[in-house]
């Protein structure tokens, strides 16, 4: 049945493990995580199924239903009338509600497989399905699997290309349940079974009494671990590859290039007293590498390492649920959380999730907030070691005073736009052992996404840094901005030029204040500043894309107030 | 035993839900999620200032902001 076109769509409930099994058909590279609605968009990849014949699989956003409720359902039940195939993914543990689908889809199409996922979680949880009875109840072929350890793909794959057309019977909403019951009737068995300790677990990390507690303490763990495994990375193997390995190579070129001119400063950097420096020197193989590998690359390992465990692990959605109610303060549900999250790796991705959100409003509220107050891992670790060394209490303050900016900011957007907030409706997964494969190849994809990413575009920052100065243009730009910059933060004019890198990688930028000599509290000032300002350009495109032309301008405009009021306030009481 | 709604449910009692509350999508939403009148359910628990009340739902757990909750007639067993 299947041809060279066949477009085959990954359908199911959230959660359920559709990116799992799409990475298995595809072999390509999807986020997967134990939260629902980690996949918002459409992922496209092609699955061999005879030796020259390739089909397009497509992984859809998660939907309950085929009646759309949301934007993100309105796009996967679009796709529909696309697909020719579909394979409807079923969490085994959790049939009754996952058959509901099922039974649109095959009213739908009459084309259609159900993969049982999650098939080896069912024997834990005592329940025991007959296949061959929910096969012919059902009336479509049924294969068990299991994408994260790839059980049951062959099979799948095999019974894909010798799909039979199934009859479809039109049932209403009642009739569907009552059919889920009878099916289910006749094919499930369910054992009583006794708490595992991650069950345990979850009852306790739920209840407010000690569900708060805990979330404290696993923010506060991920946060010193994140902070204890970069460090170590950068003591033992970054630092001293770039001191011990990479510098004696620098030197030798930089003698060889005659130790100044244009083209020795553009690659080696200008010496500082003579020597090169890489907070400093600013040349592209000594600050363009050091910045994206020394500096933040151990913090982006140690960050998606952490967020990767707690993200399959299930506790995304449980941390949701516990600041609900703060979270309503600022406008926002207890979901919002996720993209916040996101955002603290890369804003990029912490933006697309936004679409995670419901409605308009509460979209330009998270990513205003996002914008403004929560700066990528690559920003905080340039933070983390330029202010670092003035104390760790400076890089304390600065996050306390984004933390305010959140606060004071959501609490106004909340109080001033008409509407309130939505209210939180989200399904909470159970907890799951993180599979160590799995973390690594999430950690694998995200670090490799980011050299991809981050390294052209800090060289490309160092480059133009170099040209810039060799043409004066801060000059003139620092003249125009002068009464803002000198005049209301007390920042050295100089501190444009950093401004303006902002724009392109906020890495570059903050490096960038480490030459012009700043007092703490001017540093402390221009790193805040750099935070709140404006997002890089590369969060900005999706953020108009997901936010529409009008309320990013208006979104802009509130990043750009805040930065010149929190500035100003600075200068007055630090 | 009268009807109650949701967040007058104490942790771990079983109740039958009896009636949704609300607007379309109010009950559409719900009703993928598993929750529909007639359905047993069991509370877990619920937070402090008019936090979620989470509630377990076959094999399923779910978060359902205080709003939405009182919109939710039950009736216990």
């Amino acid at each position: 049945m299947l041809s060279r076109e066949s477009k085959i769509l990954l359908i199911g409930n959230p959660n359920v493990g559709k990116s799992a099994i799409f990475s298995r058909l595809t072999g390509a590279k999807v986020t997967i995580s134990n939260y629902p609605g980690t996949t918002v968009g459409l992922s496209q990849g092609y699955m061999k199924f005879r030796p020259d014949e390739m089909g397009i699989v497509i992984d859809v956003p998660g939907i309950y239903s085929l009646v759309p409720l949301s934007k993100a359902d309105e796009v996967a039940v679009d796709m529909l009338k696309e697909g020719d195939v579909i394979i409807n993914v079923v969490d085994a543990t959790n049939l009754e509600r996952n058959l509901f689908l099922t039974l649109e889809l095959k009213e739908k199409k009459p084309l259609s497989i159900v993969a049982l996922n999650m098939w080896d979680e069912t024997r834990h949880k005592g329940i025991e399905i007959d296949v061959e009875k929910l096969e012919r109840e059902l009336g479509l072929t049924v294969v068990p699997v299991c994408g994260i350890t790839g059980f049951g793909i062959k099979e799948l794959r095999e019974k894909l290309v010798n799909l039979k057309k199934t009859s479809k019977k039109v049932l209403t909403k009642d009739q569907k349940w009552e059919e889920i019951g009878r099916i289910l009737e006749l094919s499930q068995t369910l054992h009583h079974h006794h708490h595992t300790l991650l069950e345990r677990f979850e009852d306790i990390s739920t209840r407010p009494g000690t569900g708060l507690p805990i979330a404290v303490l696993v923010v506060y763990c991920s946060f010193m671990l994140i902070r204890l495994i970069a460090e170590t990375l950068i003591e033992n193997v970054f630092e001293p590859a770039f001191t011990n390995i990479w510098m004696p190579f620098l030197e030798r070129i930089s003698s060889l290039m005659g130790s100044e001119g244009f083209f020795h400063d553009v690659i080696i950097g200008r010496l500082i007293n003579g020597n090169i420096d890489y907070g400093q020197s600013f040349g592209l193989l000594s600050t363009g590498l050091y910045v994206p590998l020394a500096a933040v690359l151990p913090y982006i390992l140690s960050f998606y390492l952490i967020l990767g465990i707690l993200e399959d692990w299930g506790y995304l959605p449980r941390l949701a649920t516990q600041v609900d109610n703060f979270m309503h303060r600022i406008g926002l549900h207890g979901y919002a959380i996720v993209p916040m999250i996101l955002g603290l790796g890369c804003n990029v991705p912490g933006a697309m999730a936004l679409r995670l959100l419901e409605n308009r409003r509460e979209k330009f509220i998270a990513a205003t907030l996002m914008a403004v107050a929560v700066p990528c891992m690559a920003q905080i670790a340039m933070i983390v070691g330029l202010v670092g060394e003035r104390g760790g209490r400076y890089v304390a303050l600065i996050f306390g005073i984004l933390f305010l900016i959140v606060v004071v900011k959501g609490v106004l957007m909340n109080t001033i736009m008409p509407g309130k907030s939505p209210e939180i409706l989200w399904e909470i997964p159970p907890y799951r052992m993180p599979h160590p494969k799995a973390v690594i190849k999430k950690l694998w994809m995200r670090v490799t996404e980011f050299l991809k990413e981050a390294v052209p575009y800090v060289l490309l920052g160092v480059f133009i840094v170099n040209m810039l100065y060799v043409l004066n243009a801060f000059d003139f730009l620092a003249r125009i901005f002068a009464p803002v910059l000198t005049g209301m933060w007390g920042l050295p004019k100089e501190t444009i030029s950093a401004l303006m890198m902002g724009f392109l990688r906020k890495d570059v930028a903050v490096g960038m204040l480490a030459p012009l000599s700043l007092t703490t509290k001017q540093l402390v000032i221009a790193c805040t500043i750099l935070a709140i300002y404006f997002p890089c350009m590369a969060t900005f495109v999706v953020m108009l894309r997901e936010l529409g032309i009008k309320d990013m301008l208006k979104s802009a405009l509130l990043m750009i107030l805040t930065a010149v009021s929190v500035g100003a306030l600075l200068n007055i009481f630090l | 035993m009268g009807s109650l709604n949701l967040t007058q449910l104490k942790a771990k009692q079983h109740a039958k839900v009896l009636e949704l509350d609300g607007g379309y999508a109010f009950v559409q939403r719900l009703e993928a999620l598993g929750v529909r009148p007639g359905i047993q359910i069991t509370k877990i628990s619920s937070h402090f200032w008019k936090g979620p009340v989470t509630v377990l739902v076959g094999k399923t757990k779910i978060a359902i902001g205080y709003g939405m909750a009182k919109k939710i007639k039950v009736m216990v067993k």
